[in-house]
């Protein structure tokens, strides 16, 4: 008898291993499909509407001519006729550079101000009546202040950046300083560490994840305002540029202007949700 | 007095309360957490306090350590003033209190060089860390961040961070509380092994009766809050090392346990409304 019970276990054993493989592939299959074919659809039901959209209304080019009038301009992007008529990609990247430096003033300022928000009560109050009034402020409504003072149109812009981004990072950061757990300040204090070790060691990389989401909101924000901010000032960049083509009725390339800027704030996002995980540390 | 006596002294009543309240400014009014507390402990002595919850048994481990001050009253260590809290009375705090971005070493390590960085060596420094990584047997995790160990890991790092400060007290305010009874019983005997070889001063605030009994040399029992104060205190002549299996039956060990028990659930059970 015992012979037979053991090949029954050996064949259970081998048998177990085979199964559980093929339901684990399968299971993993069927995840990949799960991932990718709702997305493609949506896509696809998204072009199909435009694609009869197009063909009620003869002034909007529908899928495919847009795609080539995209090809056409993707294949040259870095040219440069003049001031007034540059390649897409120095568009972009006249976009992105007032987008930098008008965030980057904003993480400058915003960063240190919220920590001294978060730390100290009687600022926090005294800064909140003015913040509260300032930041539902349209970020255009900021566009003749900057003109009046830099007298320039690309400093203006990058003013207006400035002021509609600074708000989330203020906003994040305080929150985040004052919700730092009271067990990490005991241990430093415990610690006896210093003043400039609570703020390397504790305050900041509890703040981190926080300071993160502001800056998100607040890159989110600016690339949101650098199409409206460029269309009324002028120059190179991606919002002048949809404003140019409007003025040669060339609406393939208004259409080409949405998605890349689109697709540039999704690329911003992920790849600050991405920074944003390195610091997740539950 | 000479220099001898002083410091006979000064072990006797290595950690001493004199008189000391501790009254909290609420919406409600003022709250007298604890009234009136007098204590004082050994050198190397093991000292629980023991209550129900709300007694205040966390205020007074909080005024030793100086992360509170009090009202009024005078608390000593060491022949000092406590004003404030400093490493030489570390804290084991109950929720671990592990800095989630650094590794179990590098928590250790930050008190460390907090404590003896000014006179040591970097190597130094890291043979400490590795050393009370060691004593609490956890020398492989070193590099794992405090999410990445079980909750029973967490607080035995904790605990080496406490001891690799070299306190001259260990204050410890329910440290196995948020624990399984198996890890936590684990961690008891681990607890024991250690002190036994450090020699440490240790007050440690529990609710456990049995924890209380197994662990310490005495026990301080205290009434319920408000203005809650020490209602006895009790010795436990059980000689240490203390071994747990042989102490179910141990005739000194059932007394006490007795003891403990008949104060909080006879004489100052919990008022029903509390409950």
């Amino acid at each position: 008898m015992k012979p037979i019970i053991e090949t029954q276990v050996m064949r259970a054993v081998e048998a177990v291993p085979a199964a559980m493989l093929r339901e684990a592939r399968l299971a993993r299959v069927r995840e990949w499909i799960m991932a990718v074919v709702p997305p493609v659809l949506g896509l696809l039901v998204f072009a199909a509407i435009w694609q009869a959209v197009s063909l009620q209304n003869k002034a909007i080019p529908g899928p495919l001519p847009v795609w080539d009038a995209a090809v056409a301009l993707f294949s040259k992007p870095f040219y440069v006729n003049g001031p007034n008529d540059q390649g897409i990609g120095w568009n972009i990247l006249s976009s992105l550079q007032r987008v930098g430096l008008g965030f980057g003033l904003a993480a400058l300022i915003g960063i240190p101000a919220g920590f001294i928000i978060g730390r100290f009560k009687f600022i926090a109050a005294m800064l909140a009546p003015i913040i509260s009034l300032l930041r539902p402020v349209s970020p255009l409504a900021w566009l003749p202040i900057g003109l009046l003072v830099f007298k320039s149109a690309n400093p203006a812009s990058i003013w207006v950046i400035f002021i509609s981004s600074i708000w989330p990072i203020i906003l994040n950061t305080a929150a985040g300083v004052s919700q730092v757990p009271q067990d990490y300040l005991n241990v430093a204090r415990v610690l006896n560490l210093s003043e400039s070790k609570i703020i390397t060691k504790v305050l900041f990389p509890a703040v981190l994840p926080h300071l993160l989401t502001g800056i998100r909101l607040s890159i989110g924000v600016a690339w949101l305002v650098i199409v409206a901010a460029e269309m009324l000032t002028g120059g190179v960049g991606i919002g002048f540029w949809v404003w140019d083509e409007w003025n040669n009725l060339n609406v393939a390339h208004i259409i080409i202007a949405i998605f890349v800027v689109g697709i540039v704030g999704l690329l911003l996002e992920q790849a600050l949700i991405k920074l944003a995980s390195f610091f997740d540390y539950q | 007095m000479n220099a001898a006596t002083v410091s006979q002294l000064h072990d006797t009543r290595f950690v001493e309360l004199s008189r000391v309240n501790k009254a909290f400014a609420t919406k409600k009014g003022v709250f007298l957490a604890v009234q009136d507390v007098n204590l004082s402990i050994k050198k190397g002595e093991f000292v629980s306090i023991i209550g129900h919850s709300g007694c205040g048994k966390s205020t007074v481990l909080n005024l030793i350590a100086g992360l509170l001050d009090a009202s009024s009253g005078t608390l000593i260590c060491n022949g000092r003033e406590i004003a404030g809290p400093g490493p030489e009375r570390s804290v084991v705090f109950q929720n671990h209190s592990l800095l989630p971005w650094l590794t179990c070493f590098g928590n250790i390590y930050l008190a460390v060089e907090q404590v003896f960085g000014k006179k040591e060596g970097k190597e130094r420094l890291k043979q400490r860390t590795h050393a009370a990584l060691e004593l609490v047997g956890l020398a492989h995790a070193a590099d794992k961040r405090p999410n990445e160990v079980s909750g029973g890991m967490k607080q035995r790092v904790g605990i080496a961070r406490a001891l690799a400060m070299e306190p001259k007290v260990l204050l410890m305010d329910e440290p196995f509380g948020a624990l399984d009874a198996l890890t936590r019983a684990h961690l008891q005997d681990e607890l024991i092994r250690i002190v036994g070889e450090t020699g440490s001063t240790v007050v440690m605030v529990t609710h456990d009766v049995d924890e209380a009994v197994l662990l310490s040399d005495r026990i301080v029992m205290m009434t319920n809050g408000p203005a809650a104060t020490v209602g006895e205190i009790l010795d436990v002549p059980i000689p240490r090392p203390r071994k747990r299996l042989e102490l179910a039956d141990d005739p000194d060990y059932v007394a006490a346990r007795k003891a403990v028990l008949d104060f909080l659930y006879q004489r100052h059970a919990r008022p029903a409304a509390a409950a």
